[in-house]
């Protein structure tokens, strides 16, 4: 009878064990075994090259270059575009008109299409006829006037501040959900003890947000790292190598140099390089709410 | 009574997760037993419905359903068409995307059919309709260095060609006489100067998605140093440090100094380019001859001309990319390969490509009925004769190089790098991959 019960619990989550391995594990032992040959992903004959890859990935400038440049994007979602959902949030969390059209706006460009954002912010920055160098000379600034992406020194911000701005909704949203949780009453008791706006966000809002603030760190470092089709549609990486990023490269050796081994061995790499942030990360949030 | 209500609860749930298992396992497996049926897929969206016309009436001809499957946009296709080898799903009839190496390694896995016997039946019937530069992209010669065994193993439907073209009316704006087109490179650049004084935009092309920035630097330097020193080059035996190859570079800051190439240029994809040329709001640009179909569905009344690009010497002929611009394959694994192999035989016969033609506006393949094609594609298929393409050039140059060479060019035209310095940059790659070739 006991067997009988075990059996049927084994088959019950049977189903979803193989679907598991079928579509996640079994693929992620494959990358992990690609990493280590030299495959052009079509001939059946795949050629053991042992570390070669790896080795290779350590001088590949190009590569290094495109991990720095997402780290560059990543700061500036994790200022610029953050502190701009929080702050947002917080108007929002208060008592002020029209907050629920205001929270369904912020909302909006997270649920776009990164395509479409893409193309949308490739017209409106486009130099010749994009709407934002229209703005600079009507306003009286023709000297700003340029080519946003074509240009080396703005393609990579210009890049970075269009993801921000299609990203910073879900950190709006998280933000605006941790600071709802926080008791009304903490606020009317700082109030009777006199405390003013800012004192009252520094010693109520600020250390009960901060669980808030780590997860929504983490979820923008591991999504911007892997910034990929908004980048893709803007520019291509270009001009040059200057708005490459990780996943562009991986792109560019699977299907460019249809070299499916290096690419694999990148991923890897890219992988333990992304679970290595996020355990610092969390090892460093630990810390700061000790 | 809990107890049986426990047990038939749990009897149904593991029904339905077993009914849903194999649901799912025989979804997997994607084979779809039809012997009457031919399997086609392919990624021209702007041919899908021409094809599904031509397919009902195959149907109606012989009795044999052909379904045509499309899968888009093309990287997605691409992957979809490995992914199935791999898995040997591979439909009756598909295509492949890539380079010339790619298709070779399709062929050497035992994908692609043979077509040579076929093509050769009735005195050479089938191949001799075919234009000889459009079925050359799909032939392994003896000897060739991607050691695949000799034959013909696609059958194109179109041809392509890629080269320049010009606004008629912005050049009567400009004062340029609308009926000739730039000839020499100096004229080009003239022309620069006189675009970039009436501030309008020179030449837009898809030069953000690279390849075609190599298909123009290409077509320069098979005119400044011939075909033979190109592909010297590519086998390692002249280094890109070259002179010659220096001054193909230098054409490109060349051109962006004299304001002939529209600002932008190096980040701007082929459908931007097509809707700026489209909408009168550049005076040139480089693109293939399916331009004619996308200019005409966006601007039925654009007047332009199509031109080589203008030559820098005299001493070699301009070379252009041209050739097959899509093809089919057949499954060699296939049980209807024979069905297969005789549709294609019927689609590619003069009535089926001049319907293609006509209803999307593609070069037939099919020499026989080019004459019934509008002007502005005969001005490209006349560009035949020019035309060249990797793919039979016999060697292939290792993507890191294409990349960084494309790359530079992109860095020449910004200002940011010389064409010196990206030429030593090449060369620097050149030789790292040649030694892990002989690794």
């Amino acid at each position: 009878m006991k067997l009988k019960a075990t059996l049927e619990n084994y088959a019950l989550v049977a189903p979803a064990v193989l679907i598991f391995s079928i579509f996640y594990i079994i693929p992620f032992f494959s990358v992990l075994q690609l990493g280590f040959y030299d495959w052009d992903g079509i001939l059946p004959t795949k050629i053991f090259v042992g570390w070669s890859n790896f080795k290779e990935i350590f001088s590949d400038r190009i590569w290094w270059q495109s991990l720095w440049q997402s780290g560059y994007i990543t700061i500036i979602a994790l200022t610029f575009q953050n502190i701009l959902a929080f702050l947002l949030a917080w108007a929002c969390d208060r008592e002020i008109r029209m907050k629920n059209f205001y929270r369904l706006i912020f909302f909006i460009p997270p649920v776009l299409s990164e395509v479409v954002v893409g193309l949308v912010w490739q017209w409106i920055l486009n130099g010749n006829y994009g709407i934002l160098n229209s703005w600079l000379v009507h306003f009286g600034h023709p000297d700003l006037v340029r080519n946003w992406l074509s240009d080396p020194n703005t393609a990579l911000t210009t890049v970075a501040i269009v993801h921000c701005w299609k990203g910073f909704g879900w950190g709006f949203l998280l933000f605006l959900a941790g600071l709802q949780t926080i008791p009304r009453e903490l606020y009317e008791a700082a109030r009777v003890d006199g405390a003013n706006a800012w004192e009252s966000f520094k010693n109520v809002t600020a250390p009960l947000m901060i669980p808030v603030v780590v997860m929504v760190g983490i979820l923008t470092i591991l999504g911007t790292m892997q910034v990929f089709v908004l980048i893709y549609t803007m520019t291509g990486g270009g001009p040059g190598y200057h708005t490459e990023v990780p996943v562009l490269r991986i792109l560019a050796s699977m299907r460019g140099s249809s070299r499916f081994g290096y690419a694999c061995a990148q991923g890897i790499t890219f992988g333990v390089i992304l679970c290595a942030i996020s355990f610092v990360q969390y090892l460093v949030s630990k810390k700061a709410r000790n | 009574m809990i107890s049986s209500l426990e047990k038939r609860v749990q009897r149904r749930i593991f029904s339905l997760l077993f009914l849903a298992f194999t649901i799912l396992v025989a979804g997997c497996s994607g084979k779809v037993d039809s012997s009457k049926e031919i399997n086609v897929w392919h990624w021209m969206t702007d041919r899908e419905p021409a094809f599904k016309e031509l397919a009902k009436r195959y149907e109606a001809k012989t009795g044999i359903k052909v379904n045509f499957d499309l899968y888009a946009p093309s990287d997605a296709y691409s992957q979809k068409v490995r992914a199935a080898a791999q898995g040997s799903n591979l439909p009756d009839i598909f295509g492949i995307l890539g380079e010339k190496r790619d298709f070779s390694s399709f062929v050497k896995a035992g994908y692609v059919l043979d077509l040579s016997p076929y093509m050769l039946e009735d005195s050479s019937k089938w191949k001799n309709s075919f234009f000889e530069k459009a079925l050359a992209l799909n032939e392994f010669k003896e000897g060739n260095s991607y050691g695949v065994i000799p034959g013909i193993y696609g059958v194109p439907i179109d041809i392509m060609t890629i080269q320049m073209v010009y606004n008629k009316s912005l050049f009567k704006q400009l004062g340029l006489n609308p009926n000739r087109a730039p000839q020499t490179f100096e004229e080009f650049l003239q022309i620069g100067e006189k675009i970039k004084a009436a501030k309008m935009q020179g030449l837009v092309s898809g030069w953000g998605e690279v390849w075609m920035i190599d298909c123009l630097a290409n077509n320069y330097a098979f005119n400044i140093m011939g075909k033979d020193k190109v592909l010297a080059t590519i086998r390692g035996e002249v280094p890109y440090t070259d002179p010659d190859w220096i001054k193909v570079l230098s054409l490109f800051r060349d051109m962006s100094n004299s304001g002939v190439l529209a600002s932008g240029v190096v980040t701007m994809v082929n459908k931007t380019a097509e809707q700026l040329f489209a909408n009168e709001k550049a005076v040139f640009a480089f693109n293939g001859s399916w331009c004619v179909n996308v200019y005409k569905e966006m601007n039925p009344k654009l007047e332009y001309g199509a031109f080589l690009p203008p030559r820098v010497s005299d001493k070699h002929p301009m070379a252009i990319w041209g050739g097959a611009g899509s093809s089919f394959m057949v499954n060699a694994r296939s049980k209807n390969k024979e069905e297969a192999v005789k549709f294609l035989r019927w689609l590619t016969e003069a009535p089926q490509q001049a319907y293609l033609a006509e209803q999307t506006n593609n070069l037939p393949a099919n020499k026989e009925c080019v004459n019934r094609i509008p002007e502005v594609l005969s001005n490209f298929a006349r560009a035949m004769d020019s035309a060249t393409h990797p793919s039979v050039w016999g060697v292939s140059e290792f993507s890191p190089v294409i990349e960084a060479f494309d790359k530079g060019i992109q860095s020449i035209i910004i200002g940011e790098k010389t064409p010196e310095q990206i030429a030593a940059e090449v060369q620097k790659i050149k030789e790292r991959e040649l030694a892990r070739k002989k690794k």
